[in-house]
């Protein structure tokens, strides 16, 4: 049993097309890529929305004052 | 070099090998910036002094006897003697060596093996800035770069290693004959070196220590990223045919290999390195709330994590393998750090060695009956032959010299900086002469303006 299709390199390297392991699950890898993805920017949209709703209540007025001043 | 076909080939790979130097040449850029912008402005120069130096003894010493090692240990000492005739080939002493019209390769080869050993002397320096004697480092980078590691390799990163024979090991782009070692040997020096001042608080929380230059850091790891390109191409062997390889290939088929001679693409090694960066630094955004350095950082462990089976696997694996190392290796800094109150000043152990750990054992599994070598009657890649082998690297050729070394440095007083140094920086003495040379300068200028 070999995970890429091959046990041994005793072939003709003209005979041999794909060498990566699990060949004949290429869609469901790319189902499994397509959620990594996706799953990335809903964790980033509610991780983002939450830092800006608490980092609105952090600033002081003379503080931000003087942030916009020195550009 | 008989014959065009051969002449180009060979000068193809001379060429070839050549430019992955310079490139690698960018991975040592990156860590004197990288370790320069963590430190603080007090330890900076003497910060990038200790891992510059690393350059030339680590080179010299590769070249008096790191070379050798590589060519005569293969089963040495467990299942064989040393392999004096290989070995004597690659002597400094040897005609190979030299400017040499038969022999075209030797050179550009050892220059390629070198620069990863740079690497790993690099990967221990960083973790151990602004309380380490720069004496003392510079030994661990020559017990690193010039003996542990090319040890490692001669056992598991050679066509002919005991480690690819019994064990089935396959590590192709250096998780664990790179990255693992030298994390482990990282972790044996700080365990004995102890933290940096302050570092810890009374009752035991660890402070941060934020870096002096973020931006030096950014783009020192960018130039990691850039220099491990080279670094990958280097673990090829650009083109080579079955009658040359010699082993079990049949048909007149040229290819490229890896390290074991074993077919695979530089097409295949290019797209999983991108999806292994990616996966690494998309988890590390996510585990790390967004932290640069992390993230940055979680693209390297992501591809530390899967290049060694990054010459076979699909970009998905190599993607998610990357991202699940990131994971496992962020989790597991913190644990360290928290529960043996460890200093690990650049995250270099988590990278680089747990990174290299992880992604050997997941490889044993994703791998698990592809053929190691295209030679006969080698052991064929197997989860428990990349375990042992993650054992062996980490902690057999990692862990304990680095532990064995700082002893006897501690020992003989030989390891740690005093701690008034330390707090007044390393670079205190370099400042004051600066400081009185502008003085006296200043004041000759104006001797003379006073005098016009």
């Amino acid at each position: 049993m070999s995970t890429i299709g091959y046990e041994s390199w005793a072939v003709d390297l003209a005979e041999v097309g794909a060498i990566y392991p699990f060949q004949g699950w290429e869609v469901a890898m790319t189902i499994l890529c397509v959620i990594f993805w996706v799953g990335w920017h809903r964790i980033q949209f509610v991780r983002e929305g939450e830092h800006l709703e608490k980092a609105r209540k952090m600033g002081e007025k003379d503080k931000i004052a003087k942030a916009l001043e020195r550009y | 070099m008989d014959g065009n076909l051969n002449a180009l080939t060979t000068v193809f790979t001379e060429f070839y090998y050549w430019v992955t130097v310079v490139f690698m040449f960018l991975i040592h850029v990156g860590f004197c910036m990288y370790e320069v912008g963590a430190s603080r402005s007090r330890n900076h120069m003497h910060t990038l002094m200790k891992n510059v130096m690393i350059i030339p003894l680590v080179t010299v010493t590769f070249f008096l006897f790191g070379w050798w090692i590589y060519w005569a240990f293969p089963n040495f000492p467990l299942f064989g003697g040393l392999d004096t005739e290989m070995g004597a080939a690659n002597l400094p002493w040897s005609e190979n060596m030299g400017t040499n019209l038969g022999d075209r390769i030797t050179g550009v080869f050892w220059a390629a093996f070198l620069l990863f050993s740079w690497t790993a002397a690099s990967i221990v320096s960083g973790s151990v800035i602004e309380r380490i004697r720069s004496s003392a480092l510079w030994v661990h980078a020559v017990m690193i770069g010039s003996v542990f590691w090319i040890i490692d390799a001669a056992w598991g990163w050679h066509y002919a290693g005991w480690m690819v024979k019994y064990l089935g090991y396959h590590d192709a782009y250096a998780s664990g004959v790179i990255h693992a070692i030298a994390g482990g040997y990282a972790l044996g020096v700080i365990m004995v070196l102890g933290p940096r001042l302050g570092k810890f608080a009374a009752d035991g929380t660890p402070r941060d220590i934020p870096p002096h230059n973020p931006w030096m850091l950014t783009i020192g790891i960018f130039l990691i990223y850039t220099g491990f390109w080279g670094f990958y191409a280097a673990c090829n062997v650009p083109v080579i045919s079955p009658e040359v390889i010699g082993g079990e290939i049949v048909g007149t088929t040229w290819t490229a290999t890896n390290i074991y001679l074993a077919p695979t693409t530089l097409s295949a090694i290019t797209v999983n390195f991108l999806m292994s960066l990616s996966g690494g630094l998309m988890a590390a955004y996510v585990v790390s709330k967004g932290d640069a350095f992390w993230t940055f950082s979680g693209g390297l462990a992501g591809i530390i994590t899967a290049s060694a089976g990054n010459d076979l696997y699909h970009p998905v694996q190599a993607m998610l393998i990357g991202a699940v190392g990131v994971v496992i290796v962020y989790n597991l800094h913190y644990w360290v750090e928290r529960r043996f109150k460890l200093d690990d000043a650049v995250g270099a152990v988590a990278v680089h060695g747990y990174s290299g750990v992880v992604g050997l054992v997941i490889s044993g599994f994703v791998l698990w009956g592809a053929p190691s070598s295209p030679f006969e009657g080698y052991a064929a890649v197997n989860p428990i032959g990349q375990t042992l082998g993650a054992i062996i690297m980490f902690f057999v050729l990692g862990f304990l010299p680095g532990w064995a070394i700082s002893k006897m440095q501690a020992a003989a007083g030989v390891l740690r900086i005093p701690e008034e140094v330390e707090l007044q920086g390393l670079d205190y003495a370099e400042h004051h002469a600066y400081e009185d040379a502008k003085a006296s300068i200043t004041e000759s200028d104006k001797t003379l303006l006073a005098q016009k």
